[in-house]
């Protein structure tokens, strides 16, 4: 066991990999000599030559159009977009190609690639640097969306993902990129991709979130549990395809669901966990769903960011809420 | 002159050499001894404004900052041309052409201290706010510049953007669509050498990147941008170029971000000591400032007192930000649409019946 951050586990999951299959390439803006803006590389490019780990000119939609090309001929790219906000001129790439060359080629290509990039607010950052885009990637038909919370889940999801013969969103919670270490295993594991993690069970309600809102809401189960409420805490750790089983047995238990989330509320990763429990629990629910989410709006600058972040004290007014219903 | 230095030849344009000298006279920019006095005064208050920016945010009374240290002449050229009615269309490293444009400092600092507002520059007539998507906005230049053709209005687009902006789709397309619709853009890259780490070598295998606007059908030329004469005739030779209808200009401005990519960066990473020696030499306000002390225009001594004043006037301005009032909730919600939707509104009074109960929690 080493104690690790989320960005060391991150490294830690690329450096295995490499080691392990020489078709694995990483590249992007900073990826080499730097290691990243947020060091995710670091070392890595000395470790595996340029060949393997390098800087890619600037222009995303480009670094994911030629993993899709590297992918349909053999190699498993791991591509980094520097942030969740700068991918959208790689959106074409993503939605007409990565997602759809298995379909379209009736599965004689395959797209074995990861798509890594960090997201999420809470850091200070300059526009364009906070947003939690995952609903918008979850809505894309043809991927899988994976979102880890600890050191120990980003390395055995990074492997499942870097292992998955398909396109794989990774989406990184860089706000508690180095505030969570832990104690994660210096060996090779995976954690399969589309299976959720009951964190804390209970009784009474149920709490889901993931990524960075993972800390947020464990505080939110600590306060209710003062005032005798029992949440049941669910990490989704992959928004697509989503763990129905395990949300909707736990509704069926607790009556009443709680969701949490940093991106915007309308058309989110909320509603989508309403209609499975509306489908598959109804009978059960003793309250309306409670979405605890972002503004349907732009990610504030930095002074005016407390007003669009989710707070502990937010999640259990929402807990609170759905109590009270 | 685009003729003359054609980007295919990998020509440079230069007026004025590393110690001041003029070596080309005959492109020699006519400038009055009040406007230089006035361009040198700028140049300097900008560099001194950036230096504190950074110590400011290293004080942790500024958040993320991108240091324009060494392209203070790209900025001092503008100055020399953007009239009123012309447009300017930033990325987010141009504090001298904001302020050239009318921006008060004191609205650079809001921005990156972390408001909106900073970026509206109200006083400042056609500018638009702060881009960040790398090269995303060199294309709204394109479609400015159709208006103005199609309003026949005498403006002229000046739009920026950096080496590694070129390597994006926006640029190409920016240049292309300019180029079809004749449009009175002026494209100013301000080649500092880096995109955040990654050398202008890795960038691209082009000879510069004036010789991209070639394949375009567009005027394109590379120029010295830390030398600021080079920089005003280029740009006043496309200023001309643009408004006679004759349609876009591409300049490369070579110059070298002696400072980080932003404050976030560490350029040790990725760059020697040694290079960056070696590009000191042609630093910008180093090279104007012997030209005008040779030429008896400048007084460095005075230098002293001057930056004294200005340090007086930056802290005062950025006092002034600190103080600005906290951010409202409403500005959040009220500028997401022309108006405000009954689901945003919903959103707000919901987010308020929280801040009360949360209150009560205390």
């Amino acid at each position: 066991m080493k104690v690790m951050t989320i960005v060391q586990a991150i490294t830690d999951a690329i450096d295995i990999k490499l080691a392990e299959d020489p078709m694995i390439v990483t590249f992007g803006e900073d990826v080499g000599v730097e290691g990243g803006v947020f060091r995710a590389t670091e070392g890595l490019q000395k470790k595996y030559g340029e060949q393997r780990v390098f800087d890619s000119p600037l222009a995303e939609s480009a670094i994911v159009g030629s993993a899709v090309g590297m992918a349909m001929n053999g190699l498993r790219p791991i591509v980094e977009m520097q942030f969740c906000g700068f991918v959208y001129p790689a959106m074409n790439q993503i939605i007409s190609h990565a997602a759809r060359i298995h379909n379209r080629s009736r599965g004689r290509y395959k797209t074995p690639m990861v798509i890594r990039f960090p997201y999420g607010g809470g850091i200070n950052a300059l526009e364009h640097h906070s947003e939690s885009m995952e609903a918008m990637y979850g809505h894309i038909p043809g991927l899988k969306v994976v979102i880890p919370s600890t050191p120990y889940d980003a390395k055995g999801l990074l492997i499942s993902a870097i292992e998955s013969d398909d396109t794989i969103i990774f989406m990184e919670p860089k706000r508690i990129y180095r505030a969570i270490k832990q104690e994660v295993p210096e060996e090779k594991y995976s954690i399969p991709i589309g299976k959720a993690k009951i964190l804390n069970e209970g009784t009474d309600v149920t709490v889901i979130a993931y990524g960075a809102m993972i800390r947020e809401a464990q505080k939110a189960v600590v306060m209710a549990k003062k005032d005798g409420i029992s949440v049941e805490l669910i990490d989704l750790r992959t928004i697509y395809p989503l763990d129905k089983q395990t949300i909707v047995e736990s509704v069926k238990k607790t009556g009443r669901m709680v969701v949490v989330h940093e991106g915007p509320n309308t058309f989110g990763v909320g509603a989508e966990l309403t209609a499975i429990v509306n489908e598959e629990a109804f009978l059960s629910q003793e309250a309306p769903v409670v979405r605890v989410t972002g503004f349907d709006t732009i990610v504030p600058l930095p002074r005016g960011e407390h007003h669009y972040i989710i707070t502990p004290e937010k999640i259990y007014y929402g807990i609170q809420k759905s109590m009270k219903f | 002159m685009f003729k003359e230095y054609s980007p295919l030849d990998d020509k440079l344009f230069q007026v004025m050499d590393n110690n001041g000298k003029i070596i080309n006279p005959a492109w020699m920019p006519e400038i009055s001894e009040e406007r230089l006095q006035k361009a040198f005064k700028d140049m300097l208050f900008a560099r001194q404004a950036d230096l504190m920016a950074v110590s400011y945010q290293r004080q942790g009374r500024m958040f993320t900052y991108p240091p324009n240290y060494g392209q203070e002449a790209i900025s001092g050229g503008l100055a020399q041309v953007m009239r009123d009615q012309d447009w300017l269309v930033p990325a987010f490293r141009e504090l001298g052409a904001w302020l050239a444009k009318g921006a008060t400092l004191k609205e650079v600092f809001l921005y990156f201290m972390g408001y909106e507002d900073g970026t509206v520059f109200k006083n400042a007539k056609n500018i638009t706010p702060i881009s960040v998507p790398i090269a995303s906005q060199l294309i709204h230049a394109a479609g400015i510049g159709y208006a103005i053709n199609y309003k026949k209005e005498d403006s002229v687009v000046y739009a920026i953007t950096g080496d590694g902006g070129t390597s994006i789709g926006d640029f190409h397309e920016a240049l292309n669509f300019a180029t079809v619709w004749n449009a009175p853009v002026v494209f100013i890259v301000q080649n500092n050498q880096f995109a955040i780490s990654v050398p202008f070598k890795k960038q691209t295998r082009s000879i510069n990147i004036a010789v991209k606007g070639i394949a375009y059908g567009m005027s394109c030329i590379k120029v010295d941008g830390n030398d600021l004469f080079a920089m005003t005739r280029a740009l006043r030779e496309a200023e001309a170029h643009a408004r006679e209808g004759k349609g876009p200009v591409l300049i490369e401005a070579l110059t070298y971000r002696r400072g980080a990519h932003t404050t976030s960066d560490d350029p040790t990473k990725y760059r020697t000591k040694e290079e960056e020696e070696q590009w000191s030499i042609t630093d910008p306000l180093d090279r104007l400032r012997k030209y005008m002390v040779a030429q008896k225009l400048w007084d460095a001594s005075q230098e002293e007192t001057l930056l004294a004043e200005y340090k007086k006037e930056i802290d005062r301005q950025f006092e002034e930000a600190e103080n600005y009032p906290a951010y409202p909730l409403d500005d959040v919600f009220k500028y997401m649409y022309a108006d405000i939707t009954d689901d945003l509104k919903e959103q707000k009074v919901e987010h308020e019946k929280f801040l009360k109960w949360k209150e009560g929690l205390k």
